[in-house]
């Protein structure tokens, strides 16, 4: 009656696993030039010890607060004007992708390839704007437009207007679209289909979507003034460079201010559309 | 479903129409100076210094590891912050009394709300630059959101195999192990993975402020005014971005089924 | 050994009084069954006797001390001692059967044992030996996912067979299980009991198992102990008083356990 155990039928694989990633990590401490022992540098430690030491007291002179609130206002404008940017891209071409409002697809139509070839292309495109990063975007722009804000709006104009474009269409396309293709079929144009037919079921989400984009774009111009694109990350920048500690923690103090207000309202907006 | 707007809506409305316009116009943007014919034709000839990408291999070879490094910040820091994530979320999650969940609530509030880029400017100053300090700026950032997140997960979490062990005499790392960990540890890999993904794209911009990585190649570039090195570093943003967005399906798709 | 309680009484966090005084004075091996209607008492009973509550007036004494006045390491090792089964098995679903009864020995293994059995289970063959008891011997590398109730309940049963606690706690074991499966269940715990000579307290929904496995009967009604003899001495109207509120006597009945036409074998080996 006594059967043999079973050996752990697992226990191959776990150590298979287990070697892999041993090998694997490896190269990647070598490759992120992991030395733990560098932050205990004296060098460094010096540095990082006066920099520190430097944020209290805060700077809080008047002229430089001044300077602040400016640049905080500018860091919401931004975010709020690169996001109305962006939906002149992602409202277009979200709705190019969605097949629910495809008139050729009805039948199907004669040149329904047509459609299927535009949606693939609208779809690339999508890709190409959201899969360069948003800072990137700005460091470009910033050669051509100069410093300042402008080159940080259309950068978050454009990575936002492909994301989202994505996330319209998908939306869209999870929205039941019995109703659409009931109007489509009835000689509806597009946009009626799309007003009376998908919005009044989908309009919630796609606002509750964008207002959180809203306050990811907040955070996003927050940094953008890294590489000169404006805002309150330009002030960090200058300061940092300059190793003024009671500036960089004024800046920090109100870098938190401003994220945390955007979430506080971003939640707000959302509780209230849902 | 409602039908029409209401009237609050119509206000809403108005009001979003109204910060929109009010932004552009603090914001001084030059919006018409940019759809004028000059203004076309620079952005022509600005984009045409970009075409062709490089091509040279040993430029490749140079953004091969850019990228190769530029996978490892994210990965090692990703695990750093499930490290951390883990022993943070531990007493955020009130196993160690209400003292140690503010104070651990706190700390991660604070490593999530200061942006990586902010904390890469930081460590640059604290590690010197290169890959390290980017890799440790991410995983401080990233063990702020992980932590939040793996606490939440801990609190919906049954308690009773937990106590049911510690009922049998097991210590309670014994009893994390055996009667915890197999119930959140789904959700806290399904966690970690979607950070990886945006810690590979955050990796590759740190490099703008001296972290290591493609970024780090794309500033040098575009500072030697070397378009078509930028253009290629560029592509290889986009090829990363786009292989990570298909294998983070891909794994979704395998562990939901 | 055995234990014994005098005089104690526990309040929940809500406000329920769930045990009034409550005398109870149990030898070293000895087999007890508590019956009662459902909120009677019988799970906080249970749980005092585990060491897992603490009751708040009363003298406890478990094998021979008392938890709740030595160190927390003392109260640790008690409790390695003492083995409950709960009715709902608080078994992690996404575990594998042998971890899940390997967990019972936690108490007594050190720390690097403890984690080093997760990634490479210590002693398969012991809690295959178990699990073998409870006809669930093939079952030894699957999830728990897989199982069904009455089966996560035998590896719960199992789990505190492997544990070898000097006193046996069971609440409700076998309320997911079918009459017969129930019969042979019941008879592997006094089985157990007998053979290493430990103390057996269970709860049963039925009391007609109770009666006829168990040599001494406790009769638990609103906290407090109605009555407390021998299996035989048990009358109809004392059990229709305890149930009084319940409208009848639950029962597993002898009949549909013989009519289940071939009973899972239980391999005792």
């Amino acid at each position: 009656m006594m059967a043999e155990v079973r050996r752990d039928p697992a226990a191959l694989s776990r150590l298979g696993w287990a070697l892999v990633a041993l090998v694997l990590l490896w190269p990647l401490l070598r490759l992120a030039d992991f030395q733990p022992g560098v932050l205990l540098d004296e060098g460094n430690l010096r540095a990082m010890g006066h920099f520190i030491g430097g944020f209290l007291p805060m700077e809080t002179s008047h002229d430089f607060l001044t300077l602040l609130g400016k640049a905080m206002v500018e860091t919401l404008a931004m975010a709020t004007a690169g996001i109305a940017l962006s939906l002149l891209l992602a409202v277009p071409l979200g709705l190019a992708m969605t097949r629910a409002l495809s008139i050729s697809r009805i039948g199907p139509g004669r040149q329904a390839w047509i459609g299927t070839l535009v949606r693939a292309l609208v779809r690339v495109l999508l890709a190409v704007l959201r899969g360069i990063p948003e800072l990137v975007w700005a460091l470009l722009f910033v050669r051509v437009f100069g410093l300042g804000a402008t080159a940080g709006v259309l950068a978050l104009g454009i990575t936002y207007g492909g994301m989202l474009g994505k996330v319209y269409g998908e939306i869209l396309e999870s929205t039941d679209g019995r109703a659409a293709r009931g109007l489509l079929e009835a000689g509806s144009g597009r946009i009626a289909a799309l007003l009376y037919g998908l919005l009044p079921q989908a309009g919630g989400e796609l606002v509750s979507y964008t207002v959180y984009r809203w306050e990811c774009a907040v955070r996003a111009s927050v940094v953008m003034g890294f590489v000169g694109a404006g805002g309150l990350g330009q002030l960090m920048d200058q300061s940092m460079k300059m190793l003024n500690g009671g500036e960089a923690a004024s800046i920090l103090v109100s870098f938190l201010i401003l994220v945390l207000a955007a979430d506080g309202l971003s939640e707000f907006l959302r509780r209230r559309l849902a | 479903m409602r039908a029409g707007i209401s009237p609050a809506g119509v206000f809403g409305l108005m009001l979003l129409l109204t910060a929109a316009a009010g932004s552009f116009v603090f914001l001084e943007m030059p919006l018409g100076a940019l759809f004028t014919g000059s203004a076309a034709r620079e952005a022509v000839a600005f984009v045409g210094r970009f075409i062709p990408p490089e091509t040279d291999p040993a430029f490749l070879a140079k953004v091969g590891w850019a990228a190769l490094e530029t996978l490892a910040i994210s990965l090692l820091s990703t695990l750093l912050a499930v490290l951390g994530g883990v022993a943070l979320a531990l007493p955020a999650a009130g196993r160690q009394g209400p003292l140690a969940r503010q104070a651990a609530r706190f700390v991660l509030n604070l490593l999530r709300s200061v942006p990586e880029l902010v904390w890469a400017t930081l460590m640059v100053l604290a590690a010197g630059l290169g890959p390290f300090a980017g890799t440790l700026a991410l995983a401080l950032h990233t063990t702020g959101v992980l932590g939040r997140l793996f606490a939440e997960a801990l609190e919906n979490t049954p308690r009773s195999p937990a106590e049911a062990l510690t009922g049998l005499g097991a210590g309670p790392l014994a009893a994390f192990f055996y009667g915890v960990l197999p119930l959140v540890a789904p959700q806290w890999l399904a966690y970690a993975l979607y950070r990886w993904e945006m810690n590979i794209r955050m990796a590759a911009i740190l490099g703008f402020v001296g972290a290591g990585g493609l970024g780090a190649l794309l500033y040098y570039s575009l500072s030697l005014f070397h378009e078509a090195e930028a253009s290629t570093v560029i592509l290889a943003m986009l090829a990363m971005a786009v292989a990570v967005d298909g294998a983070s399906a891909w794994l979704r798709r395998r562990m939901a089924g | 050994m055995g234990f014994s309680l005098e005089g104690v009484g526990l309040t929940h966090a809500n406000g329920f009084r769930a045990l009034h005084d409550v005398d109870l004075r149990v030898a070293a091996g000895e087999r007890v069954a508590l019956v009662g209607a459902s909120g009677a008492g019988k799970t906080t009973l249970l749980r005092v006797l585990a060491a897992a509550l603490r009751p708040d007036g009363g003298q406890v004494s478990l094998l021979g001390m008392e938890p709740w006045t030595g160190s927390p390491a003392a109260l640790r090792r008690l409790r390695a001692r003492i083995g409950l089964v709960h009715q709902a098995p608080p078994i992690p679903p996404r575990q594998r059967v042998v971890t899940a009864v390997l967990a019972g020995r936690l108490g007594q293994w050190p720390l690097w044992k403890s984690l080093a059995s997760l990634l490479y289970p210590l002693d398969p063959e012991g809690a295959r030996h178990e699990l073998a008891r409870l006809d669930l011997g093939e079952r030894l590398y699957e999830r728990c996912d897989r199982l069904s109730g009455g089966q996560l309940q035998r590896v719960a049963l199992a789990r505190v067979l492997y544990q070898q606690p000097d006193l046996l706690l069971a609440d409700e074991p076998v309320s997911a299980m079918d009459p017969a499966l129930s019969e042979l269940t019941v008879a592997l715990l006094n089985e157990e009991a007998i053979r290493r000579g430990v103390t057996l307290v269970a709860s049963l929904h039925a009391v007609d198992l109770a009666l006829r496995h168990f040599p001494r009967v406790i009769g638990v009604k609103d906290g407090m102990i109605l009555f407390d003899m021998p299996a035989s001495q048990v009358r109809e109207a004392q059990l229709r008083e305890l149930y009084a509120a319940e409208g009848g006597v639950p029962m597993a009945g002898v009949a549909a356990a013989a009519d289940v036409a071939a009973p899972p074998p239980l391999r005792c080996i």
